[in-house]
């Protein structure tokens, strides 16, 4: 009986009328994770290929940290999602026999595509040239770490090394549709449910990627300062000043996208308007409203708005920054929150509305989700620990240190 | 077993798409309630049986044994969250307020919360799996778990399914759960261990009044298909183009 004791709950917070089997909300706070992890990748991933591909000199401080974030968070952003299925010791069919016509099937092939061709292919040939170096001073375990890492390669002469960064590049060219379609896809995971129409929209999929964009360079930005914070190291202005400026163009897009999308639902005003507007005015005023368009976006926005034109002392903006960067991933997460929950508090019969309520513990439950937060930063400090951004030398350094 | 599934689906897709492109150009100079029937038309042998069903809406008196019936037969959790079929009041006052209930999905019967002389119409729905046949929950299945048998019963294969509950989310109509037990996605099955076997399903048997049809839709001369050229029989949500093969008699536009 215990085991239904929620549902019970649930059953009594039913207003209006739901389908008696939609009581039990199936996509819970891991599956809002699982699209918010994928998007801080693609988002991590795209603020490294500006400096790489767009040539954004400002960024090479923080092109290695984009890397390494976006692996850390990359090898977690599935765990969310295998954690809540019902079965996930049956996790690898979904590999062995997909069902190509599911927008969900692709998502292992589209995954080991970025994280083994993309990421970690350019990590790799971006460090091998260090990790040879470092294999020469480090020792004890670490200098075993470097010795497997670089897989025996070790010619560090300036041909090779140049072929390394030849390869790179392709790679970063690759990379950058690679992220599109990562995420691209995952808003069509929800985009292409035709039976729901808060999901359903050829939109979707585009304010996925942006919004992912978004989230993803504000928490570069945050790590960044975080990190310099830590190694006691003023962060370099100049790059937080750039990361600020691609910041607030792409949350305009991401705002308009967005804008545009709901105007045209309400402009449209289907069978399904009744019901959505009374979802936004009401179950969703906080998480939408107050907390995603308001303090996610357009304070946000006006303060990085500001600052194109007028820019205080720098100890105001980093902090400013600080503030922005963190609203800005709050912001992002409750848009995850609003798609995946708010799609599922009004019923497909558009007569009522049913409850959610976060469990704490539980596979799906609060205590499961703060792990899928903290493992990503701890894998990001090991990341930091063995491959460190600020002891790589630059071509310059190196020729000396040949010579 | 389900690799084959998933190859016979490949294979039959061309098929399939020929032949409902062609149903719609067809369907254009019929009447309307042909039309009903050829969107739904599948393009599998003639000569086998394709089941689907038919709610009456006139004959039903909601007094939900069907659903209990159904609970009993298939092992579906007694709990209210977990239904294969369920019943739903629809009342409409006198303003054209809509109103809908199904408490415990009609199990224990339905009371009438409105003074009589309020109501302006109110009337009860059945409802169950449609057995799409361009099903939603079959397209979305990762793994190929849901599936369509040949005779177009939609099933789930158990030992298959991994639970990711991406089905429930795309059946437009509320009609699956997550067993609780079983961890796996359940629904109507159309009782298909006894459909195969000569008997009629267990929400049927049950049924007082005759308001549950099933019957062969590749049979010209059936009962199913007799009833449907009499009555005017309407499927739910057609806008959605699902394919459904559940008819209903005497559907208000309020039922969604
Ligand atoms: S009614 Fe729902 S569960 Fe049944 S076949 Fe159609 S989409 Fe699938
Ligand atoms: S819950 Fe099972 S049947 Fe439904 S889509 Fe997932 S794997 Fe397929």
């Amino acid at each position: 009986m215990e085991e239904f004791n929620h549902l019970y709950e649930m059953l009594s917070q039913v207003q209006g009328y739901v389908y008696p089997n939609e009581v039990d909300l199936q996509w819970g706070l891991l599956i809002v994770q699982y699209p918010y992890l994928t998007g801080l990748v693609a988002g991590a991933f795209i603020t490294a290929s500006l400096e790489r591909v767009f040539n954004v000199k400002a960024l090479k401080v923080t092109y290695e940290l984009s890397l390494l974030t976006a692996l850390a968070f990359l090898l977690v952003a599935t765990m969310p999602l295998i954690s809540h299925l019902g079965h996930p010791e049956r996790f690898y069919e979904i590999m062995i026999t997909p069902h190509l016509t599911s927008a969900m099937a692709i998502f292992g092939f589209v995954y080991l595509w970025y994280l083994m061709v993309v990421l970690l292919l350019e990590i790799w040939f971006d460090y091998r040239r260090d990790m040879v170096l470092w294999a020469r001073e480090a020792k004890g375990l670490k200098k075993w770490l470097y010795k497997i890492l670089t897989l025996g390669v070790n010619d560090i002469s300036p041909k090779t090394v140049m072929w390394d960064n030849k390869i790179g590049y392709f790679i970063t060219v690759v990379g950058i549709p690679s992220a599109f379609l990562l995420h691209g896809y995952v808003g069509f995971i929800f985009g292409s449910v035709k039976a729901n129409p808060w999901w359903s929209s050829v939109l979707m999929p585009v304010i996925f990627l942006f919004s992912a964009m978004v989230s993803g360079i504000a928490l570069i930005m945050l790590v960044y300062m975080v990190v310099s914070y830590v190694r006691k190291k003023k962060p370099d202005m100049l790059a937080l000043d750039t990361i600020a400026k691609f910041l607030f163009y792409v949350i305009i897009l991401d705002f308009t996208l967005e804008g545009l999308d709901q105007i045209h639902r309400i402009y449209e005003a289907e069978e399904s308007f009744e019901i959505i507007s009374m979802l936004v005015s009401g179950k969703l005023y906080i998480t939408l409203i107050v907390v995603q368009v308001f303090l996610g976006t357009i304070i946000p926005l006006v303060i990085l708005g500001i600052f194109q034109f007028y820019k205080p002392k720098d100890s105001i903006r980093r902090v400013l920054y600080l503030i922005v960067s963190l609203l800005i991933l709050v912001g992002i997460f409750f848009m995850r929150w609003n798609v995946v929950i708010g799609g599922q508090l009004f019923s497909k019969s558009f007569y009522g509305f049913t409850g959610y309520k976060t469990l704490i513990v539980g596979s799906e439950g609060l205590l499961m989700a703060t792990v899928w937060v903290i493992v990503p930063f701890s894998i990001l400090a090991f990341l930091l620990w063995l491959l460190p951004p600020w002891k790589k030398l630059s071509s310059k350094e190196l020729t000396e240190a040949e010579s | 077993m389900g690799t084959k599934r998933v190859k016979n689906s490949r294979r039959d897709f061309l098929k399939k798409t020929a032949i409902v492109g062609g149903g719609a150009i067809a369907a254009s100079i019929l009447n309307p309630f042909d039309a009903v029937l050829i969107a739904s038309e599948d393009p599998g042998d003639k000569s086998k049986v394709w089941w689907a069903y038919v709610i009456d809406i006139d004959k039903c008196i909601g007094c939900g044994r069907c659903a209990n019936a159904c609970k009993n037969e298939n092992d579906v959790p007694k709990e209210p969250f977990f239904f294969r079929t369920w019943v739903e009041q629809y009342t409409i006052n006198n303003n054209h307020e809509v109103h809908v209930e199904s408490p415990n999905g009609g199990i224990d019967g339905f009371d009438q919360s409105l003074d009589k002389s309020d109501v302006f119409k109110s009337f009860f729905v059945p409802k169950m799996c449609n057995h799409c046949h361009k099903s939603p929950c079959v397209q979305v299945c990762p793994v190929g778990a849901t599936y369509d048998t040949p005779d177009g019963v939609v099933l789930v294969d158990d030992d298959y399914c991994i639970g990711c509950r991406y089905c429930v989310q795309a059946c437009p109509y509320g009609c699956r759960y997550i067993h609780p037990e079983k961890k796996v996605a359940d629904k109507c099955t159309l009782c298909y261990h006894r459909i195969s076997k000569g008997k009629t399903t267990a929400c049927i048997e049950v049924c007082p009044t005759g308001a549950r049809m099933i019957g062969d839709l590749n049979d010209d001369k059936g009962p199913l298909v007799k009833f449907l050229k009499k009555h005017n029989c309407l499927v739910l949500k057609p806008h959605l183009n699902t394919g459904s093969k559940l008819f209903y008699n005497s559907l208000n536009a309020e039922v969604r």
